[in-house]
């Protein structure tokens, strides 16, 4: 691909506005789905661009005093940018998967780090106390889920030969079934999918926000277009890490009528668990959720590595 | 009615503010938010920090103790902002207007936008208040 080509990639289609609407519109289905869960009606299917626009065009954005000004608004633009390669690399990797390099996938587990970090640093940058305490939160809730996370990311790596490029793990998944069809990748992929939870900022594991102890965590000096730019890049990150677990248990995307409209369904299947689990559980406790994730999620982890070096 | 307007009306986060209410007015907000009314239909959301916020909603009677605060979570709200005063006590003082602690009305404080009298005011007088506010603003009547 040449230059042009590349920003185009990354800026409109699959990068910046197509992942950007696509996550303002699954953040519509959590919204909907959360209220009719509640028994309510819930807003309309417009409503996230509404907010959105609100923020990015209409409303001050105010700096509290006494913080450094390059870090607090650095921050949000630096995590969408990262976010937006995130899922510029692994939406084109899995529709096209000879187009990946080797290690790819490294990089992406990486740059999926970048957008946590920033709003660690944006909290802690912010000079509010309710703001540091949830940026430290993030940091602990970071350090518990990453480690299964990537245990979990090694059966899929594992089972297709050890290859570190997406798209040498979907092709080998094109020739011989789902990697979630098996024990050890099904196993793992659960394993993921909790991880992902706590990635995402769900409700189980949304003790970094808190809006009734925290009032917003990092977020809490937030407003206007900076605010607008973390949403934006939670809505990205939305279609991203989905979408980076389809490529590696089920098949990633075929470029036809019916491969996109089955990638489209498995998203929504997984985006509707994650939402099922978030109103289904109450927020845990920060000593909790790392005993979670460093207890019985590692055992599981643990289990599905070993069953995928048996071959399973 | 441009852009501005309908977005504006469209997506109105509320913060809650409460200078020395009862709490029964509180009690009437999140139940506005219940199932059974639902004001995120409309797009309103409750949220925990003034930054965040589109409108303030004050409840109680602002005692001495709690108008330097007003004063200053009206000052951190972005602008364009809107006041609602809640309840008899935010419209007027209500039934704590001798007191020795109440000095002035909200609206004598910080510009106000919208009132809903009652004590508290039902859900459906919120609805019907929150209405009355999005129309101003259509109108452009209260957009600072
Ligand atoms: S208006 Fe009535 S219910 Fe509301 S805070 Fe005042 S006394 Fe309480």
């Amino acid at each position: 691909m040449k230059f042009p080509a590349y920003m185009f990639a990354f800026l409109v289609f699959p990068g910046f506005v197509f992942s950007a609407v696509a996550g303002l519109m699954a953040g519509w289905v959590d919204r909907k789905v959360t209220a009719r869960l509640q028994w309510r009606v819930g807003p309309p299917w417009y409503q996230n661009f509404f907010d959105i626009l609100k923020l990015l065009l209409y409303k001050e954005t105010l700096i509290p005093r006494g913080v450094p000004k390059a870090v607090f608004l650095g921050m949000p633009a630096l995590g969408l940018a990262a976010a937006t390669l995130v899922s510029t690399i692994v939406l084109i990797t899995s529709g096209m998967p000879k187009i990946g390099f080797i290690g790819d996938v490294i990089v992406v587990v990486y740059l999926m780090l970048i957008p946590p970090i920033t709003l660690m640093l944006g909290g802690f940058a912010s000079a509010n106390s309710l703001a540091s305490l949830g940026a430290s939160r993030e940091m602990k809730l970071m350090l518990s889920y990453e480690l299964p996370f990537i245990l979990a990311l090694a059966v899929p790596i594992m089972k297709c030969g050890y290859v570190i490029r997406l798209g040498d793990i979907i092709a080998y998944q094109r020739l011989h079934g789902d990697i979630f069809a098996s024990l050890s990748g099904g196993i793992s992929f659960f394993v993921m999918l909790l991880c992902i939870q706590a990635k995402l900022g769900f409700v189980p594991f949304d003790m970094p926000e808190a809006e009734t102890e925290l009032m917003g965590g990092p977020y809490i000096e937030y407003s206007g277009k900076a605010l607008a730019i973390f949403k934006l890049t939670k809505a990205v990150m939305t279609v991203a890490i989905p979408a980076f677990m389809i490529a590696l248990y089920l098949g990633g995307i075929k470029l036809t009528l019916d491969g996109i409209v089955k990638a489209v369904i498995k998203y929504i299947l997984i985006l509707t668990a994650m939402i099922i689990i978030k109103n289904t559980n109450p927020r845990v406790r920060i000593d909790q959720a790392v005993k979670f994730f460093w207890g019985i999620v590692m055992v599981l982890a643990a289990v599905s590595l070993v069953l995928a070096f048996m071959g399973r | 009615m441009g852009l501005k307007e309908i977005v504006l009306t469209k997506s109105i986060y509320v913060f809650h503010v409460s200078s020395g209410s009862c709490n029964n007015c509180d009690i009437e907000i999140i139940a506005a938010l219940t199932p059974r009314f639902d004001l995120e239909r409309f797009g309103v959301v409750l949220v925990g920090s003034i930054k965040h916020a589109d409108a303030m909603l004050c409840t109680g009677s602002s005692n001495r103790l709690a108008i330097p605060r007003v004063k200053a979570l009206y000052e951190q709200m972005p602008k364009p902002g809107f006041v609602i005063a809640y309840g008899s006590c935010g419209a007027s003082r209500g039934l704590f207007k001798d007191s020795y602690n109440t000095c002035a009305p909200l609206d004598e404080i910080i510009p106000v936008d919208a009132y809903i009298p009652g004590c508290p005011p039902k859900p459906e007088a919120t609805i019907a208040a929150l209405a009355k506010l999005i129309a101003r603003v259509r109108a452009k009547k209260a957009v600072k």
